[in-house]
């Protein structure tokens, strides 16, 4: 095996035989799992259900000529013709009653002049948001229909004034204008744009940091000198950048298989819990999505060329790696154990990074403006923007003109700090500044 | 045949020359001490020697070669200050540096048992690092410098921190390389030490040879011809008059010979006068003293 293979070797090995790394690999889906069974319960016990009385002083709902508020899934409403809020008090908490509504005598003389209802809700317990909009939401809708009767406007005339809007996108290319293309897929194509960006916006900072740590690990206990008496000082980084990179894509790899089985497993497990969840959604008042768009957008899912969105992804996930935890290496390199001082370098690092996160966000919303564009040509941003680019079939020409700027850029920066490194690693005792630094570069052997 | 070679080599950083026109040779199977004050350019010395960076001008041969990348395999160089990794498993770090210098994974195996054997600390392998104490690292450290069986090892103050106990173990293993023909640079601010181990010596100060030659020889240049006498009696009346009398105390004399008087003559003399001669000895200058003299006791210490 040659030197820069053992290097890889043992920088991959002692990091993922590292409890940390088995424990974070284990527990981040665990906790994702934990995250959902709690989300799932919460969700469903914040449906407990509740009995409310109707008190309604004025008569205004008009509930004696048998008209009734709409029950829904949490709240039954019971219409008393006669009873006072001082008598029901008592039986609160009791079996057919979680609280009561108290309908006062409105200031106005028809209910065409209502603006607001007054309401007043009496309970023992702290009334809950759930409960709260519930109860707004049946006497509001209720109110309205009310209106609506009584001004002797026809419903289905009333009705016939609301207009949906569907945008059917076409293809302008004649070739390509047969092919169906929904207009979920831009919703979709949004977030997985914005998922792959966040992924290595994330990956940047972790593992450009670990590379960091490691060198700085390296420098600070002496042992560097050792090691590049035997090997380049450029072997080494290059061993590091690369062993470290792997376990990221070990990780990944973990991770792609473990989530969605999990996220099978949960689908069985609590698939009582998900049709009921489902029901409530599609409660009239609740304007969740019904089942023919979840299919709709699963089916665009699958729509997408997941090949060249892979293989895009991974290239630019790597150069991005490679040429960010380069310039992280060399930090390392340069300050040593100086905390303080590496902060502020790393700092200067990352705003570029944050910097693209944020033009990659107004990216995928505008994915064929001159901002997305240029932006996903210039190498210090594209690794975030591109991926996020790719989901919107941007010209292949672009793809691979970004592509190519990237890996240039990243060879350069790669023989840049591999320069610096080589100096920085060997230096202590004094403060490096950044010119400094600029002058490694340029410094022979 | 030489090991090592130095022809005016010359390395200059931006602020100051660190080797400055420096020549020497390593023959082989010897112990060679690399001499200075901290700071006189020791340590960028043996980084070009370890190819770790490489002299502005001047020629390096490696056993009659011009340095090369092929050269580190050969070399085991135990820098002044020490690391390893702490993370790591004792058996897993000794054999990942031996690879690194070119050695096979079984190779490595068994020099790894081979030397865990020979300092009794098998049962070592599988700790970690950071578990040993500071001493018991040094050992780990030292059988990875020599576990490739380099053909030059260089140790870089290899004394410093050690207790005598482990001072004396390191000192008999560098004997047992010594006699198995392994060359040793041994680099050192420590004079005394150099007079004890090294056969051979080069001084630097600021960068620049100051002396080169065997030790003896170098102390030889610079013996004043002063000899200590242990005697009791009286001395013959008149000897101040012969000899150039440096100091008489305590029936202890040291006195100076001039070119044309040799010592057996002196002894003779002293015999002759009836004078008890205890001890009889030339005294030679320390390499301290030496130092001193040369570079008039100016360092940059």
């Amino acid at each position: 095996m040659n030197k820069l293979g053992l290097i890889i070797r043992r920088e991959y090995l002692t990091r993922v035989k590292k409890k940390a790394f088995i424990l974070t690999t284990i527990l981040a889906p665990i906790g994702m799992l934990i995250f959902w069974v709690v989300l799932i319960f919460l969700m469903s016990s914040g449906q407990e259900s509740r009995r409310l009385a109707v008190l309604d002083e004025g008569n205004i709902l008009e509930l004696n000529t048998g008209k009734t508020l709409r029950d829904n899934n949490s709240l039954t409403y019971k219409y008393m013709p006669n009873a006072k809020v001082e008598e029901l008090r008592d039986n609160l908490g009791t079996e057919d009653l979680d609280g009561i509504i108290y309908i006062p005598k409105q200031n106005v003389d028809s209910l065409g002049a209502l603006r607001t209802l007054n309401i007043e809700y009496y309970s023992d317990d702290q009334l809950g948001v759930t409960t709260l909009e519930g109860i707004k939401s049946t006497i509001a809708n209720y109110v309205e229909k009310l209106k609506i009767e009584k001004s002797g406007v026809d419903e289905n005339l009333l009705k016939s004034f609301d207009t949906d809007v569907h945008v059917d996108p076409k293809n302008a290319d004649p070739e390509k204008a047969e092919e169906e293309v929904s207009s979920y897929r831009v919703y979709v194509a949004t977030f997985l744009g914005g998922a792959m960006m966040f992924l290595i916006y994330i990956v940047i900072f972790v593992y450009g940091t670990m590379v960091m740590r490691s060198v700085q690990e390296e420098k600070t206990n002496r042992i560097v000198e050792v090691i590049i008496s035997s090997v380049k000082p450029f072997q080494l980084m290059l061993g590091k950048i690369i062993g470290v990179g792997m376990v990221g894509l070990t990780q990944f790899a973990i991770w792609a298989v473990v989530f969605p089985l999990l996220y099978m497993g949960m689908g069985l497990v609590f698939a009582d819990k998900f049709k009921q969840m489902q029901s409530m959604a599609e409660a009239p008042s609740a304007d969740a999505p019904d089942a023919s768009e979840i299919t709709a957008i699963i089916q665009e899912l699958w729509s997408f060329d997941y090949s060249e969105i892979v293989i895009v992804f991974i290239l630019f996930f790597l150069a991005g790696y490679i040429l960010y935890s380069s310039m992280f290496a060399a930090i390392g390199a340069s300050m040593g154990d100086d905390q303080g001082e590496s902060q502020s370098l790393t700092l200067i690092v990352s705003i570029p990074v944050i910097i693209a996160f944020y033009i990659g966000v107004a990216a995928i919303q505008n994915p064929n403006s001159s901002l997305a564009f240029w932006s996903s040509m210039f190498p210090l941003f594209s690794p975030i923007i591109m991926p996020a680019r790719i989901v919107f079939d941007p010209p292949m020409w672009q793809v691979l003109l970004s592509l190519g700027l990237l890996i240039g850029t990243c060879l350069l920066f790669v023989w840049l700090t591999g320069r610096i490194y080589r100096v920085g690693i060997l230096m202590y005792g004094k403060k490096t500044t950044i010119r400094e630094m600029a002058r490694w570069i340029f410094r022979k052997d | 045949m030489n090991v090592l070679e130095l022809q005016n080599v010359r390395k200059a950083y931006q602020n100051h020359v660190a080797v400055n026109d420096v020549s020497f040779n390593i023959p082989e199977g010897r112990i060679f001490g690399l001499l200075g004050p901290n700071g006189a350019g020791k340590t960028s010395l043996i980084r070009i020697i370890t190819t770790i960076t490489r002299a502005d001008s001047g020629t390096v041969l490696f056993r009659g070669e011009k340095l090369n990348n092929t050269h580190p395999s050969q070399i085991g160089y135990m820098p002044e200050e020490r690391g390893l990794y702490k993370k790591m498993k004792v058996g897993e770090e000794i054999v990942y540096l031996a690879r690194l210098k070119g050695l096979s994974k079984k190779e490595a195996k068994v020099q790894l048992d081979y030397w865990l054997e020979k300092f009794g600390i098998e049962d070592w392998v599988n700790k970690k690092v950071e578990e040993l104490s500071k001493g018991m690292q040094q050992k780990i450290q030292f059988i990875t410098t020599v576990i490739h069986q380099p053909k030059l090892l260089i140790l870089d103050e290899p004394f410093s921190g050690l207790d005598p106990v482990n001072t004396n173990l390191i000192r008999d293993e560098i004997d047992n390389l010594h006699k198995k023909g392994t060359t040793i640079l041994f680099s050192t601010h420590r004079m005394e030490q150099v007079e004890q181990i090294c056969e051979d010596m080069v001084l630097i100060n600021n960068g620049k040879n100051v002396l080169n030659g065997s030790v003896k020889g170098v102390k030889d240049e610079f013996k004043e011809n002063l000899f200590q006498i242990s005697y009791a009696g009286e001395l013959p009346v008149g000897f101040n008059e012969h000899v150039n009398l440096i100091s008489n105390k305590k029936e202890k004399l040291v006195i100076q010979l001039n070119a044309n008087q040799d010592s057996n003559s002196v002894l003779k003399y002293l015999l002759e006068n009836g004078v008890q001669i205890q001890s009889f000895n030339e005294i030679l200058p320390t390499l301290n003293e030496i130092f001193i003299k040369v570079v008039g006791g100016k360092s940059d210490e």
